[in-house]
C-alpha cells in the first residue's frame, strides 16, 4: 500500500498556492504565476498517483493510499482518504481541469482573487473524490458551492447574481436531504453496534442493516441531492442559466468537473451504500436518464447561444453516464466511469473554443456567428475533434465509453437502453447542425475578420486533442486500472442487494 | 426540609462566585460613580466590566476543576446547582459579556454617550444570565430571569436622545413584563400540581407519583414554555425582537443576542430535562410545532428585510429553532449539541453587530444593506470579517456554524426526528438566500453615487471582531475539544 501523503498532498497544494496567491497579489502577474505552477505540479502528482495505484492492496479490497484519523469521536468526524478505480480518473480530471481553465480561460479582472478561488476549488473537490468517510465527502461537496458562488458571482455575465444565488440554492437544498440521510445511517450503523462510536466510515456503512423501505427513501434522498449536481432530468433548470452566466474558467469546473461529482456520488454512496434499494429503483431513474438525453439532446438543437448548446448537451451526456451508473452491470458501470473522464475533457474543449470565441466578439449567440471555418480554420478543426469525440466517432474517446454504457445496460435493461441509443444519432444532429451553423457558410463583417486560434490558445487545447485521440485508441491502461475496482464494487453490490 | 427554614442553608461560595463577581462589579461600579467627583472615566469602567468576565473565567476554570474533583453538587437549599453545564454556559456568558463592553466602549466614545450607564446595566444582566444558568429552582429561574430583563429593557433606551430606542425599550418592557407574568404563573401552576417549585423535587414527585389529572401540570409547562418561548424569540412570541432589535443601539443589540439565548436556552433545558424529563411526550410535540414555526418562517421573513439589524433579529429568530432542536432531542447528546451551539453562536454574533456597530456610523443610522455595496473592495478585511461570520450563520462547513447545526441535526436523528432535522434543513436553505444576498453586496461593485467612505473600525472593536473570525475558523477547523467539552459538561446532566 502507498502512503496516504500523496493524496493528502493533492488536497493541500491547491490550498496553499491559494494562500501563497493571495500573498503575491501585490505583483502584478505572479498570483497567477503561482496558480499556473501550482496546477502543473498538481497534474504531475495527479499522474504519478495514478500510475502507483495498485488495485490489490491486502485489507483494503481495490482500495489504495488509504489512510485514517479520527477528528473527533462525539461528532463521527474523521480526515479519511483512499484511492480506488472508481476515483483515479476523477482525480487526474481534477487537477487538469484546473490547468486548462487557468491557461486557457485567464480573467484579467481581480486575478489574485479568481485564481485563489480556483485553486481553493480545486483543493475541495480533489478532497470530495479522495473521501473515504461518508460525512468527510459531505464537508468536501458541500464546501465547493463557496468559491464556485464566488467564482460566479464576481466575474460571471451581466445576471451573474441570479445565476450564482439559483445554483446555490439548488444545490444547498438538495443536500439537505444528503445530509439527514447521512446521519440517518450513521446512527443507524451505531444502534446496531453500541460498542462502536459514531462513525461514518464508507466500509462501516456499507454494512449498515435495513429495511427495504428505508433504504429505498434514503436513496430518494441521495438521488436528490447528487441529481440536482450532476444533473439528472428534472433538476437540471439552474444549469444552463449557471453556464451561461459563468466565466469560462467557471463553465469549465461547473460542467467538466462538479457535475462528475454527482455522478460520482450517485455511484460511489447512492448506489454503493444502497444496494438493497437498487432493484425497486433502477427502472425509475434509468427512465430519468432515458428522458434526459433524448430532452437534452432536442434542446441542444434549439439552443439559441454556444453556452447554453453545451450545457444541454452536457445534460444528455450527464444522462448517459447516469444510464451506465444505474445499469448494474460491470460494462456499464465501468463506461460510466470512462465517460465521466471523457466528457469532462471534451467539455473543457468546448468551453475552452467558446471561451476563445467570446474573447473575440464578446458575444456567445449562436446566431452571431458564421462561416468561421474560412477565416480560423485552425479553431473549427479543433472544435471539430471535440465534436466527433462527442458524437462518439469510433477511434476517439466518447465512443468506447459510450458503447460500454449501451452494451452493460443492454444486458440489463434492453428497452431503456434501445432508447438511449437514439440519443447517440440525436448528438450527431444537435452537434453537426450546430458545427454548420457556426463554422460553414460565408464569413461577412466581424466573422471575416476574426482571429485564427493563437499558438498560446492552440497549445492548450494539445492535450485534450491528444486524451481524446489516445483515450479513443488505446484505453487498455485505462481500463486495466478501473475494471477491477468497478468489478469489485458491482458485485458487491449486486451479493448485498440480493442476500441482505 | 422543614427544619431549614430556621437556620440559613449553608452556601457554597465557589458555586455563586461568579454571580458575586459580576453584581459586585456591578454595585462597585455604581457607588464609584455616585463617590467619584465627575464622570467615572470611560476606560475604568469598562475595564471593570472586562475584569469581571477575565475574573469570572478564571473561576469558572476551578469550578470544572471542582466537578472534576467532587461531582455536581447543589447549593442553597438546593436552590442553585453547580454542574458542567452551568460552568460552561457561565464561561460563554462572561466571554461574550468581555466582547460586548469593549463594543460599547468604542460606540460609546463614537456617540459621545458618556458614563458608566452601560457597563453597570450589562454587568447585572448578565448576573441575571449566569443566575438562570446555575437556577434549580422554579423561583430562582425566575428571578434571574426578572434580573436579566430588568436590565436589557434600560440598555436598550440606553442612548436616551433617541426616539425609537425608547419606542423599542417601552415595548420590550410591556411585552416582557407580560411574559414574565405568564412564567410565574406557570410556576404557580406547576407548583400546585407537585408541590414544590425545585426542579429535582418535582422531578422525584413526577418519577414516584402518577398524575391522575394532569390539567394543572400540562397548563404550568405550557405557561412556562410560553414564558420561555418569548425570551429566546420562538415563533409565533416573536413578535417584539425586529422592532426591539433595530431600535436599540446596536452594541446593545449585540449584548442582548449574545447573553439572553444564552441565560434563557440553559433554564429552558433545565426545566424541561430536569424537571419535566418524565414528561418528555408531552412536550415534545409542542417544541416540535414550534420548532418548525421558528425555523421556516423565521428565515421565510427574513427574505424582504432592508435593514441589516431587522435581518439578523430574524436570522436569530432562525437560529433559536435551530438550537431549540437540541432541546427537542431531550437526550445527553441533545442537551450538549445545544450547549456547543450557544458557545460557538454567542461570539459569532457578538463581533457580527460589532460590524454593524462601526457600520452604522455616527448616529448609528446606516444599516440598509445598500450601505455595504463594496465594502469587502473597500476595506477587504473588515468585508471578508463579515462574510465569515454570515457563513458560518448560514451553516458552511469549515466555519463553526456548520458543526452547530451538525450536533443539533444528529441529535435529533438519533432522537428519531428525521422529519424535523429535514424541515430544518430546508429553512437553512431558505436562511442560505439572506445571508448570500447580503454577502454579494459586499462584495460588489462599489456605488458611486452612495458616500463609499471607509469606516473607522476602533481598537477595542476590531479585536472583538477578530477574536470572533477566529473562534469561529478555529471551531470550524478543529471543533474536537468544544464538541468534547460540551459532551462532558452535559454528562451528570440528562437523566
Amino acid at each position: 500500500m502507498h502512503s496516504s501523503l500523496w493524496l493528502s498532498a493533492l488536497i493541500a497544494l491547491p490550498l496553499l498556492g491559494a494562500l501563497v496567491a493571495m500573498l503575491v497579489r501585490k505583483m502584478p502577474g505572479a498570483s497567477y504565476a503561482v496558480a499556473v505552477a501550482v496546477g502543473a505540479i498538481e497534474v504531475v502528482v495527479s499522474v504519478i498517483v495514478a500510475f502507483l495505484y495498485s488495485s490489490h492492496v491486502a485489507n483494503a479490497g481495490t482500495f489504495d493510499f488509504v489512510s485514517r484519523h479520527v477528528v473527533s469521536a462525539p461528532l463521527g468526524l474523521a480526515y479519511d482518504v483512499a484511492l480506488d478505480g472508481l476515483s483515479l480518473l476523477m482525480v487526474v480530471l481534477t487537477a487538469l481541469v484546473l490547468l486548462l481553465s487557468l491557461l486557457g480561460g485567464r480573467d484579467k479582472r481581480r486575478e489574485p482573487a479568481f485564481v485563489s478561488w480556483l485553486l481553493i476549488l480545486t483543493g475541495l473537490t480533489m478532497g470530495s473524490f479522495v473521501s473515504h468517510d461518508v460525512l468527510e465527502f459531505f464537508i468536501f461537496f458541500e464546501l465547493t458551492l463557496v468559491p464556485c458562488y464566488f467564482i460566479i458571482s464576481g466575474w460571471g455575465g451581466a445576471e451573474r447574481a441570479r445565476a450564482a444565488l439559483k445554483f446555490f440554492l439548488y444545490t444547498f437544498t438538495a443536500s439537505a436531504f444528503l445530509l439527514v440521510g447521512i446521519l440517518y445511517m450513521g446512527f443507524a450503523y451505531q444502534h446496531q453496534h453500541p460498542t462502536l462510536g459514531l462513525t461514518f466510515a464508507y466500509g462501516a456503512l456499507s454494512t449498515t442493516t435495513m429495511s427495504h423501505s428505508v433504504a429505498v427513501w434514503l436513496f430518494i434522498g441521495f438521488a436528490l441531492a447528487f441529481g440536482a449536481k450532476a444533473p439528472i432530468w428534472p433538476l437540471h433548470t439552474w444549469s444552463p442559466l449557471t453556464y451561461a452566466e459563468a466565466p469560462t474558467a467557471g463553465s469549465i469546473e461547473l460542467s467538466a468537473l462538479l457535475a462528475k461529482l454527482g455522478s460520482y456520488g450517485l455511484l460511489r454512496f447512492a448506489v454503493g451504500l444502497l444496494p438493497l434499494a437498487q432493484v425497486s429503483v433502477r427502472p425509475y431513474v434509468l427512465t430519468l436518464a432515458v428522458i434526459g438525453i433524448l430532452y437534452g439532446s432536442l434542446l441542444a438543437c434549439v439552443a439559441k447561444d454556444l453556452k447554453r448548446f453545451v450545457a444541454y448537451s452536457s445534460l444528455a451526456q450527464m444522462s448517459f453516464i447516469t444510464l451506465g451508473v444505474m445499469s448494474g452491470s460491470t460494462i456499464g458501470v465501468t463506461g460510466a466511469v470512462l465517460l465521466m473522464f471523457n466528457h469532462g475533457i471534451i467539455t473543457i474543449g468546448f468551453f475552452l473554443i467558446i471561451g476563445f470565441l467570446e474573447r473575440r466578439r464578446k458575444s456567445i449567440q449562436i446566431a452571431d456567428y458564421t462561416g468561421l471555418q474560412g477565416p480560423a480554420p485552425v479553431m473549427s478543426a479543433l472544435f471539430t475533434v471535440a465534436m466527433l469525440a462527442s458524437i462518439g466517432l469510433p477511434g476517439l474517446s466518447g465512443f468506447i465509453s459510450e458503447y460500454l454504457i449501451l452494451i452493460g445496460t443492454f444486458t440489463t435493461h434492453a428497452w431503456w437502453s434501445a432508447v438511449a441509443a437514439l440519443g447517440v444519432l440525436a448528438s450527431a444532429v444537435y452537434l453537426l447542425w450546430a458545427y454548420q451553423r457556426v463554422f460553414h457558410g460565408r464569413a461577412e463583417g466581424a466573422n471575416a475578420e476574426i482571429a485564427d486560434a493563437s499558438s498560446a490558445e492552440r497549445w492548450v487545447l494539445v492535450p485534450v486533442v491528444v486524451l481524446i485521440v489516445v483515450l479513443g485508441v488505446f484505453p487498455k491502461p485505462v481500463l486495466d486500472r478501473i475494471t477491477p475496482s468497478v468489478h469489485n464494487f458491482v458485485t458487491q453490490v449486486a451479493t448485498a442487494g440480493a442476500f441482505k | 426540609m422543614i427544619g431549614a427554614t430556621l437556620a440559613l442553608p449553608s452556601i457554597h461560595y465557589l458555586v455563586i462566585l461568579p454571580l458575586l463577581i459580576f453584581f459586585g462589579a456591578s454595585l462597585f461600579l455604581l457607588i464609584a460613580s455616585a463617590m467619584w467627583r465627575r464622570t467615572v472615566p470611560m476606560v475604568f469602567s469598562t475595564g471593570v466590566t472586562v475584569a469581571a468576565s477575565i475574573a469570572t473565567l478564571v473561576v469558572t476554570y476551578f469550578q470544572w476543576r471542582c466537578l472534576d474533583k467532587s461531582g455536581v453538587s447543589t447549593s442553597i437549599a438546593h436552590a442553585v446547582v453547580l454542574d458542567g453545564f452551568s460552568v460552561v454556559a457561565t464561561a460563554v456568558i462572561a466571554i461574550s459579556v468581555g466582547l460586548a463592553a469593549l463594543v460599547a466602549h468604542d460606540w460609546a466614545v463614537r456617540e459621545n454617550v458618556r458614563g458608566p450607564e452601560y457597563q453597570i446595566l450589562a454587568l447585572a444582566s448578565s448576573a441575571g444570565a449566569i443566575l438562570m444558568t446555575q437556577a434549580n429552582d422554579l423561583i430562582v429561574i425566575f428571578l434571574g430571569l426578572e434580573i436579566l430583563s430588568l436590565g436589557l429593557y434600560v440598555l436598550v433606551a440606553v442612548d436616551r436622545r433617541k426616539g425609537e430606542s425608547a419606542e423599542a425599550s417601552l415595548k420590550y418592557f410591556i411585552l416582557g413584563g407580560f411574559a414574565s407574568a405568564i412564567f410565574i404563573y406557570g410556576a404557580a401552576l406547576l407548583y400546585g400540581a407537585t408541590g414544590s417549585t425545585n426542579l429535582s423535587t418535582i422531578s422525584y414527585f413526577l418519577g414516584s407519583n402518577v398524575v391522575l389529572k394532569p390539567g394543572l401540570l400540562v397548563a404550568g409547562g405550557a405557561l412556562l414554555l410560553v414564558g420561555f418561548a418569548f425570551k429566546i424569540a420562538a415563533i409565533p412570541f416573536h413578535m417584539w425582537s425586529p422592532d426591539v432589535y433595530e431600535g436599540a443601539p446596536t452594541p446593545v443589540t449585540g449584548f442582548m443576542a449574545s447573553i439572553v439565548k444564552v441565560g434563557a436556552f440553559a433554564a429552558l433545558i433545565r426545566v424541561l430535562i430536569s424537571g419535566l424529563g418524565t414528561e418528555l411526550a408531552t412536550w415534545r410535540p409542542i417544541l416540535w410545532v414550534l420548532i418548525v414555526l421558528t425555523t421556516v418562517i423565521g428565515a421565510t421573513l427574513a427574505i424582504p428585510q432592508r435593514n441589516a439589524k431587522r435581518l439578523l433579529a430574524y436570522s436569530s429568530i432562525n437560529h433559536a429553532g435551530f438550537i431549540l432542536i437540541g432541546v427537542w432531542a431531550g437526550t445527553a447528546r441533545g442537551s450538549a449539541a445545544t450547549l456547543f451551539y450557544l458557545a460557538t453562536y454567542a461570539p459569532t454574533v457578538v463581533a457580527t453587530f460589532a460590524i454593524l456597530t462601526v457600520m452604522g456610523g455616527l448616529g448609528d443610522e446606516r444599516h440598509s444593506l445598500e450601505s455595504y455595496r463594496g465594502l469587502a473592495r473597500r476595506q477587504p478585511w473588515l468585508g471578508a470579517s463579515l462574510a465569515v461570520l454570515l457563513l458560518s450563520q448560514l451553516g458552511a462547513p469549515l466555519t463553526a456554524g456548520f458543526y452547530a447545526k451538525y450536533s443539533v441535526l444528529a441529535a435529533a436523528i438519533d432522537a428519531n426526528g428525521v422529519a424535523l432535522a429535514l424541515i430544518a434543513l430546508l429553512s437553512a436553505a431558505i436562511a442560505a438566500s439572506f445571508y448570500l444576498r447580503w454577502t454579494v453586496v459586499l462584495y460588489a461593485e462599489p456605488d458611486d453615487e452612495l458616500d463609499a467612505a471607509r469606516v473607522v473600525v476602533p481598537r477595542a472593536t476590531a479585536i472583538v471582531i477578530g477574536a470572533g473570525v477566529v473562534l469561529t475558523l478555529v471551531f470550524g477547523v478543529w471543533p474536537g475539544p468544544l464538541v468534547t467539552l460540551a459532551q462532558h459538561a452535559t454528562l451528570y446532566f440528562t437523566p
